[in-house]
């Protein structure tokens, strides 16, 4: 499980956005989890909590917004949503799908504070 | 007066460190001319062995190594017998590699006195997906006693991997190994990939990997030239 060495790294960007806005308490961080980011939903928010107790985001909460595997079809000429992360095909006309053009976020993008 | 929270907008990579180290890693392997490839894979699929033998056919290459394990450094003692320039990245818990600990390893190393470097990963087929190491080549090995369906079970890694290698080719009567469904499987996750099928034990196989190799730090020449 690597969601801890993930969930620290996030703490350390958090607190350094906090500190260039002034300072401020962060209460919730926001971030994107893409379906291909090799991050686990529930396995982060457990890291999270146990990484952020020591910290100054200690009771914050940890709002994770799943992104699906969006993929470009050549064939089709548009962009698809994948259900399956076993089958790298579009679900329209069944050609195999190599450009992945969502699915691989790992991002941070807002916080709110007090 | 409102109470409702105020909303910073950021939109940063959660791993912008490592990232940022990666690509700078990147910049100086190719100025250097070294093509640094990585391998991934589950514990014992045989990393090790598969390297041992390239190292073998590469004699006439000036090549580095990197072997990482959260203990022990008996991979890097067994690749030492092929190649002097190794060394053991020890993780203690860290389950993968990361920017960092590759930009350790290869400090004191003049990166213009090699024409490869390997990077192998700590054997998990999860967590070192998310972690680039400015590699320009990432390989996932894949052994024939795992069974077919691996690809299917750890799609993230293979979808992130440039190159699949199927190994202990020598084993898969034995393993009742189904090669074509294991293929199969493969190019479902990453349509596409380009597959190997190797023994490192009788050599099966490797003749190839070893040219596609050279083509792969050819074609990096010839983009640093330029």
């Amino acid at each position: 499980m690597h969601e801890l060495s993930i969930a620290l790294s996030m703490i350390d960007e958090v607190l350094e956005q906090a500190k260039k806005h002034g300072g401020v308490q962060v209460t919730a961080v926001h971030v994107r989890v893409g379906a291909f980011s090799g991050v686990h939903k529930d396995a982060l928010e457990f890291s999270y909590a146990a990484a952020s107790e020591d910290s100054p985001l200690r009771g914050s909460r940890l709002v994770i917004e799943e992104v699906p595997i969006v993929v470009y079809c050549w064939k089709c000429r548009a962009e698809r949503t994948l259900e399956s992360l076993q089958q790298l095909r579009c679900p329209q006309c069944n050609a195999p799908v190599h450009d992945i053009r969502e699915g691989r976020e790992l991002e941070i993008t807002a916080l709110e504070v007090a | 007066m409102s109470t409702s929270p105020r909303i910073i907008e950021v939109r940063e990579k959660i791993l912008k460190q490592n990232d940022v180290l990666a690509r700078s890693l990147r910049t100086s392997f190719q100025d250097a001319g070294v093509c640094v490839a990585s391998m991934v894979s589950s514990p014992g699929s045989g990393k090790t062995a598969f390297l041992e033998h390239l190292l073998s056919r590469f004699r006439k290459y000036r090549v580095g190594a990197l072997v990482g394990d959260l203990a022990t450094e008996n991979d890097a003692a067994r690749l030492k017998r092929a190649t002097p320039q190794v060394r053991q990245i020890t993780t203690g818990t860290i389950c993968h590699l990361d920017a960092q600990m590759v930009q350790k390893a290869v400090e004191g190393w003049d990166l213009q006195e090699l024409d490869y470097l390997f990077i192998e990963n700590v054997g998990n087929l999860v967590c070192p997906s998310s972690y680039d190491l400015g590699e320009s080549l990432r390989m996932v090995l894949l052994s024939v006693t795992e069974g077919e369906d691996k690809p299917l079970k750890y799609p993230t890694i293979f979808n992130t991997a440039d190159v699949a290698v199927i190994t202990k080719l020598d084993l898969a009567a034995a393993a009742e190994f189904d090669l074509v469904t294991a293929c199969r499987n493969i190019q479902s996750v990453r349509p596409g990939m380009t597959i190997f099928e190797v023994s490192a034990k009788t050599g099966q196989g490797m003749n190839d990997v070893a040219e596609f190799l050279q083509g792969r730090r050819a074609e990096l020449n010839v983009v640093a030239l330029k």
